[in-house]
């Protein structure tokens, strides 16, 4: 059976903890639970929340006192497999111009690579969507590559537009909206992750996605295609999945 | 006209909250909601209607706002402030009316509010509610996710909120009494969820400690100052999920308690969690209150709770019914109005 910790956030809230790094099959356990609490439709849970390593079950203790809920979690955890669960596969245009990737020359000098072989590495990823959080619809996405893997900026921009593509650590995100932040920026997405008039996600953690370089004027096009609301996102069919 | 209130004046930070928007946090979705979900409930009661409908939180200073319906009923619960109704925008006096009450105000006529005091917030609502959309199930505003509320941002000058009602109902003013609704020096929290982040003395430390409300905090923190709080080893941990209550605390060891409009997820050691009862009254605080933090059981919250249940579940017992014969301000106000009107035709 998996190792897990219960910890305590509050007398609505707890976390079930599988482990405290970032990875796969951590990921793995953490979506299957929640996607298992989720189908139970058990009795005083609000919410769960997926992050890295831990889902948070929020709940209301009234009905479903801290004790008996825990048992439940324990119930679940003993069925897990260890199988991943595998969501859709989309290819997202993302454009690495300079004019949108501020920080590309910068990763491009730390990491001793070309600006290219930059692209070519974040590009040539396929990658996990472990949760979403932060921002509504944003996800955070791994693993960058290791090449690529810088600590925050020292000091966090005090904003950055919607779309704005960024890396940090083997993290990678597209922020839906503008925003402080302290990632390294290096491409502008022009699909919406976040559709404010139908208030929905473009992505689902378990979800796993491609970046695919495009040009300035494409990235233009697809935009404006975007703002007139005629541009349809729908994710690859044939995804194979290489599993981690 | 659609029934409205128009904005005058916005005041320091007001937004369209009801209860929060739940389910959706996997989404990276605030919850958002009445950071006093008591004087939310309250407000609601006074104006009739169900006690979680979308209320105006005002936050330190309150906003002004005319009438543009036959009338309205609104009714004021949390912070104690100065709430004047005029007979138009140009009228240099008005008339004083309390919070913790229902009022009737009359087309034309100018509701303002000044600096709130003993807390920070104060609900207005409007009988029938707001004719407010809810997104994701709620209209609460989520200003960070641009999400809810009016445009998905704090009100501006120059609004024009519509309102479900075109007229208030037939019937007598409420006010309520007995109800304390002050913000305690304490807050009872529980351990976790990253204690272990911290050393046994540290713990120790910062239940002793005083700390101070400070001028960075918002509807998404309060962030505090006192003696920092150090970390066992360093400050970073995986991101995960965040709750409401939650005092995280960052690398310059000042703790900031988690708010209604708190992120998600987040990447700091969170020391302990106010309690679930308490999170009304920290909604309450001003910046520059001197607070601390006590801690309870997992059992004792539960009982928390369930006092919190009982008490909410008593208010409607405090509605007391207001006397027509001492007419509220809003009615004498239109009658020497009319009156005046009649002199000069005379």
């Amino acid at each position: 059976m998996l190792e897990y910790k219960v910890l305590p956030a509050g007398d609505t809230a707890l976390v079930v903890e599988f482990g405290d790094r970032i990875d796969r099959s951590l990921s793995a356990a953490v979506l299957s639970l929640a996607r298992n609490l989720d189908t139970e439709q058990i009795a005083g849970i609000v919410e769960t929340v997926p992050t890295f390593r831990s889902l948070m079950v929020h709940y209301e203790p009234l009905v479903l006192p801290a004790s008996a809920l825990m048992a439940k979690i324990d119930e679940q955890i003993k069925k897990l497999t260890a199988r991943e669960i595998i969501g859709r596969m989309w290819r997202l245009p993302v454009c690495y111009d300079p004019g949108f990737a501020i920080d590309l020359d910068d990763v491009a000098q730390r990491a001793a690579l070309s600006r290219q072989r930059v692209v070519e590495l974040h590009s040539g990823q396929i990658y996990h969507v472990y949760m979403l959080g932060f921002l509504p619809g944003q996800a955070y996405m791994g693993e960058v590559a290791a090449e690529l893997a810088l600590d925050r900026r020292a000091t966090p921009r005090t904003k950055i537009p919607a779309g704005s593509l960024a890396i940090a650590a083997r993290i990678s995100c597209v922020f839906p909206l503008e925003t402080p932040c302290g990632w390294h920026v290096i491409g502008r997405c022009p699909i919406p992750l976040w559709d404010r008039a139908r208030a929905t996600a473009l992505l689902a953690p378990a979800d796993k996605v491609t970046f695919v370089p495009v040009s300035v004027r494409e990235y233009e096009t697809l935009v404006t295609r975007a703002a007139q609301g005629i541009l349809r996102i729908e994710p690859v069919s044939d995804c194979v999945e290489a599993v981690a | 006209m659609k029934p409205a209130l128009r904005v005058l004046s916005a005041g320091l930070s007001t937004t369209v909250q009801d209860a929060g928007r739940y389910g959706f946090q996997r989404l990276g979705v605030s919850l958002a909601g009445a950071l006093d979900p008591v004087s939310l409930r309250v407000a609601n009661l006074l104006a009739g209607n169900p006690e979680n409908t979308g209320t105006l939180e005002a936050l330190y200073v309150g906003p002004s706002f005319a009438v543009e319906a036959d009338d309205v009923r609104l009714a004021f619960a949390g912070a104690d402030a100065a709430i004047e109704i005029y007979a138009n925008a140009d009228a240099g006096r008005g008339d004083k009316l309390t919070p913790m009450r229902s009022a009737r105000v009359r087309r034309g006529q100018v509701i303002r509010i000044g600096s709130l005091k003993k807390s920070a917030s104060l609900y207005i609502a409007v009988e029938g509610g707001f004719d407010i959309a809810p997104v994701l199930g709620s209209v609460s505003t989520d200003s960070r996710g641009m999400i809810g509320g009016w445009n998905g941002r704090a009100l501006a000058d120059g609004d024009v909120l519509p309102l479900k009602r075109a007229a208030a109902s037939e019937r007598d003013e409420f006010r309520i009494d007995g109800l304390q609704l002050a913000a305690p020096r304490r807050f009872r929290a529980v351990l976790g969820p990253q204690n272990d982040y911290f050393s046994t003395g540290e713990i120790e430390r910062f239940f002793c400690h005083e700390y101070t409300v400070s001028a960075e905090s918002n509807r998404m923190g309060l962030q505090l100052e006192g003696t920092p709080i150090h970390h066992r080893h360093g400050f970073n941990i995986v991101s995960d999920a965040i709750a409401t209550g939650s005092i995280q605390v960052p690398g310059s060891g000042q703790p900031i308690v988690l708010l209604a409009d708190h992120q998600t997820t987040g990447g700091y050691p969170k020391i302990a969690t106010v309690i679930s009862a308490d999170l009304p009254a920290l909604g309450r605080l001003a910046i520059g209150s001197k607070i601390g933090f006590t801690p309870i059981t997992m059992d004792e919250a539960a009982t928390a709770r369930r006092q919190l249940s009982a008490t909410l579940d008593a208010i409607p017992g405090k509605l007391v019914r207001m006397p027509t014969a001492a007419m509220d301000a809003a009615q004498l106000l239109a009658c020497n109005l009319i009156s005046g009107v009649h002199d000069a035709a005379a």
